[in-house]
C-alpha cells in the first residue's frame, strides 16, 4: 500500500466525521497554540529583557559596594581617581553617587526624585542622550559648577509646556541652573521610570548634596566587548590594592560587567519560558489521550469495518498502518490549527496588548513534531487493538 | 481440475476445559466451473467450513490446497494476500463500508492487490459494477441502495479481482422474493460463465439454482448430490415479475 493510497483512505475517514475528528484535535490545538505563545511570550520578554539591559550602557562595567547586610561602603573619590590613572582598556570613566527622595523645586512646583551626581563620561558610558542643551561638562566638574541636567520626566513635571534651559531649580536648599535636557530612555528592565532623574556634576554633589565623602558606584566602559574580561581583572586589581587587601581577604567591593547581567537576566528569563512550555507541554500530552481515547472508541465502533478490510486482503500492517496514520493525520492536522491560532494570538498580544512575543520558526516546527510524535505514540496502542484483531471475530461483530 | 481440495479437514475449538469438533475429518473436492450449496442446521460446522474455505480460520487438522496451493502452512500474512487474490466473499449482511461510495466499495480489494497490476483500479471497478448491473448507481451510498442492489455492490466487489472462486455465506439470507431471484440469477450468469461459486444456504429453494449440493450435520458431510432439476432463477424472476405486474394490475382496476 502506498503512502498516498494510505494518505487518501485516512483522511476520508477523518473527513466522514467531521465533528468528531475536529473535537478529537481540539486538544491538541490547544496544546500546540499553547506552546508556541507561552514560549513565543517568554522568549519576547526575554528579548526585551535583554535590550534593556543592552541599553544600560555601551561594554559597561560596574565597581558598587558588597551586596549583603552590614556592609560600608569603602569606595572613594580617592579610587576612582587611581582607576582613571592606572587602568587599561578603559574608555570612559564615571564615579556615581546617588541621592534617592531629594526635593526639587523649579517653577512653581516641586518634584521628588533621584538626583546623580556624575562624571561627562557618564553620558557615553550610560547611553544618554541630549535632547536639549549641554550634559555636565568638565568645566562644571572642576568649578564645581552648580548646573543641573533634567530628566524628561522632572522637566515636564517642573516645567509643564516650558523650556526649562537656563532656568533655575532647587535641589534641597542649593539652587542649580538648567543646562540641559536628556532625551527619554523610558523604564527600566525593573520597570522604574529612568527619566525620573536630575544630574549635577558630581564635585557639586559630593560638596553640596551628600558629603559623606563616598561614592555610589563607578562606571566604566571597556574598549570592546572582546576586552571586558580583563579590563575587570585589571580594575578589581587596581580597587584591592587601593584598599591595601591582602592576598587572601575578601573584596570589599563589587565589579559587575554588563554581560554577566545580561546572562543572569536571561537565565531568570530561560527558566520561566521552559517552566511555561512545559505547563503548556502537558496539555498537549493530555490531547494525546484524548486522541487515544476516540481511536479506542473509533477502532471498536469500526470492527466489522476491519473486519471487511481483512477479508478482502488487508494485512495487519494495512490495518495498524491506517489506524496509525488516522491518529497522526488527526494531531498534524489539530499541530497546524494551533499553529495558525498561535500567530494569530501572538499577533493579537503584540499589537492589541502591548505585550512583547516572538514566535520562531525552530519552535512552530518543534510542536509541530511534538504533535506528530503524540498521534504517533497515543495512536500505537489503538492501531495496535485494531490490527490484532481477528477476521472472523471482527466479521462477526454487531 | 480441482480448484478446492479438502483432505481429512478437523477443528477443534476449546471452550473452558470442552473441546467441540465443529469439522471432523471432512474431505471434499470442488472442481473449476462448480456451482456448489452447502446445507445443513445451524450447529453442523457449515459456518466453520466456510471460514476454513474462506482462509479465515485454519484448520486443526488436514490439509486445504486451493487453486493447487497448499494453505495450512501460510502466515497470517500470507492468508490475507490468498483472501485478496483468491476469493471473492458475499456475506449475508452485505458488508458494504458505511458512507462509502458503490465504486469505492468494490476497489477496495484492488486497495490492498499487491501484485503491482497495471490495470487502473477505478476503470476495473466501474466494469465490475457494470456486470452487475449498477452502472448507473456507481456513486451512490449503500444507505441509498436496496438490499438486492447492495448485495450485487457485494457481488461485484467479490468478483473484481477475478478470483478462484466466490464465496457467499447465506447471500439471499436478508432478501425479500424477487431480490432473492435477482441475486440468484447474477450468480447462474458469472457461473455459466465459468466462475466457480460455493454458497452456504439453508433454503432449500435457493439449493436448487446450484449444480451440486452437499448437507453436513456434526461436522461431516452427509449427502453430496448433483441438482437434478435444476432451475434458472432469471426466468422464476420473469414469471414472478409478471404474477406480481397481474396482481398490481388487478388492484388497480378494482
Amino acid at each position: 500500500m502506498t503512502f498516498a493510497k494510505l494518505a487518501t483512505a485516512s483522511l476520508r475517514s477523518i473527513f466522514r466525521n467531521k465533528m468528531r475528528s475536529f473535537l478529537t484535535s481540539l486538544g491538541i490545538i490547544i496544546g500546540v497554540c499553547s506552546v508556541i505563545v507561552m514560549v513565543g511570550v517568554g522568549s519576547g520578554s526575554q528579548a526585551q529583557i535583554h535590550r534593556q539591559i543592552a541599553a544600560m550602557g555601551t561594554n559597561l562595567i560596574m565597581v558598587m559596594p558588597p551586596r549583603g547586610p552590614r556592609t560600608a561602603n569603602r569606595l572613594t573619590l580617592a579610587d576612582l581617581q587611581k582607576l582613571r590613572s592606572e587602568a587599561s582598556y578603559l574608555s570612559a570613566i564615571s564615579g556615581e553617587i546617588r541621592i534617592g527622595g531629594s526635593n526639587v523645586a523649579g517653577g512653581n512646583s516641586y518634584w521628588s526624585t533621584s538626583v546623580f551626581g556624575v562624571e561627562p563620561d557618564y553620558i557615553k558610558i550610560k547611553d544618554w542622550e541630549v535632547k536639549e542643551g549641554d550634559f555636565i561638562s568638565d568645566r562644571d566638574l572642576t568649578t564645581r559648577a552648580k548646573s543641573a541636567v533634567l530628566g524628561t520626566t522632572v522637566a515636564a513635571k517642573l516645567f509643564p509646556g516650558q523650556d526649562p534651559l537656563g532656568l533655575q531649580v532647587r535641589i534641597g536648599t542649593t539652587p542649580f541652573t538648567v543646562v540641559g535636557v536628556l532625551a527619554s530612555k523610558g523604564a527600566n528592565a525593573m520597570g522604574s521610570d529612568q527619566d525620573d532623574v536630575v544630574m549635577v556634576p558630581l564635585q557639586t554633589a559630593m560638596t553640596r548634596l551628600e558629603v559623606d565623602g563616598r561614592i555610589n558606584s563607578i562606571e566604566m566602559s571597556a574598549v570592546s566587548e572582546s576586552l571586558m574580561g580583563a579590563a575587570q581583572n585589571d580594575v578589581t586589581a587596581i580597587l584591592r590594592d587601593s584598599h591595601k587587601l591582602a592576598a587572601t581577604a575578601t573584596a570589599d567591593f563589587d565589579v559587575l560587567n554588563q554581560s554577566q547581567i545580561i546572562q543572569t537576566a536571561s537565565q531568570t528569563a530561560q527558566t520561566l519560558t521552559a517552566l511555561l512550555a512545559a505547563i503548556a507541554g502537558v496539555s498537549l500530552i493530555v490531547g494525546g489521550i484524548g486522541i487515544m481515547n476516540i481511536m479506542l472508541v473509533s477502532v471498536t465502533e469500526r470492527t466489522r469495518e476491519i473486519g471487511i478490510r481483512m477479508s478482502v486482503g488487508a494485512r495487519r500492517r494495512d490495518i495498524l498502518l491506517q489506524f496509525l496514520s488516522e491518529s497522526v493525520f488527526l494531531s498534524l492536522m489539530g499541530g497546524l490549527i494551533g499553529i495558525g491560532l498561535a500567530l494569530g494570538l501572538a499577533y493579537f498580544l503584540t499589537h492589541f496588548l502591548n505585550t512583547p512575543t516572538l514566535v520562531s520558526p525552530g519552535i512552530i516546527a518543534a510542536s509541530a513534531g511534538f504533535a506528530g510524535a503524540v498521534g504517533i505514540f497515543f495512536g500505537f496502542y489503538p492501531a495496535r487493538k485494531a490490527a490484532n484483531l481477528y477476521p472472523i471475530d471482527a466479521l462477526r461483530f454487531e | 481440475m480441482s480448484i478446492i481440495e479438502l483432505h481429512g479437514i478437523k477443528r477443534h475449538y476449546l471452550v473452558g476445559e470442552i473441546t467441540i469438533k465443529a469439522l471432523r475429518g471432512l474431505d471434499l473436492a470442488v472442481d473449476s466451473g462448480e456451482f456448489l450449496a452447502i446445507m445443513g442446521p445451524s450447529g453442523s460446522g457449515k459456518s466453520t467450513l466456510m471460514n476454513t474455505l474462506g482462509c479465515l480460520d485454519k484448520p486443526t487438522e488436514g490439509s486445504y490446497f486451493l487453486d493447487g496451493l497448499e494453505t495450512s502452512k501460510a502466515s497470517p500474512d500470507e492468508f490475507a494476500d490468498i483472501r485478496n487474490d483468491k476469493i471473492g466473499f458475499v456475506f449475508q449482511g452485505f458488508n458494504l463500508l458505511a458512507r462509502t461510495s458503490a465504486l469505492e466499495n468494490v476497489e477496495l480489494p484492488l486497495f490492498y492487490d499487491r501484485s503491482r497490476s497495471k490495470a487502473n483500479p477505478r476503470l476495473r471497478a466501474q466494469a465490475a459494477l457494470r456486470e452487475v448491473g449498477l452502472g448507473d448507481r456507481m456513486d451512490h451510498m449503500p444507505n441509498q441502495l436496496s438490499g438486492g442492489q447492495q448485495q450485487r455492490v457485494a457481488i461485484a466487489r467479490a468478483m473484481v479481482k477475478d478470483p478462484a472462486f466466490i464465496l457467499a455465506d447465506e447471500p439471499t439470507g436478508n432478501l425479500d422474493t424477487e431480490m432473492t431471484l435477482e441475486v440468484m440469477s447474477l450468480f447462474q450468469d458469472l457461473n455459466d460463465r465459468g466462475k466457480t461459486v460455493v454458497m452456504v444456504t439453508h433454503e432449500p429453494e435457493v439449493a436448487a439454482y446450484t449444480k451440486r449440493v452437499i448437507s453436513m450435520r456434526d461436522g461431516a458431510i452427509v449427502s453430496d448430490s448433483p441438482v437434478r432439476e435444476r432451475r434458472r432463477a432469471s426466468e422464476d424472476l420473469a414469471a414472478w415479475r409478471k404474477d406480481h405486474a397481474l396482481l398490481a394490475g388487478e388492484g388497480g382496476r378494482s
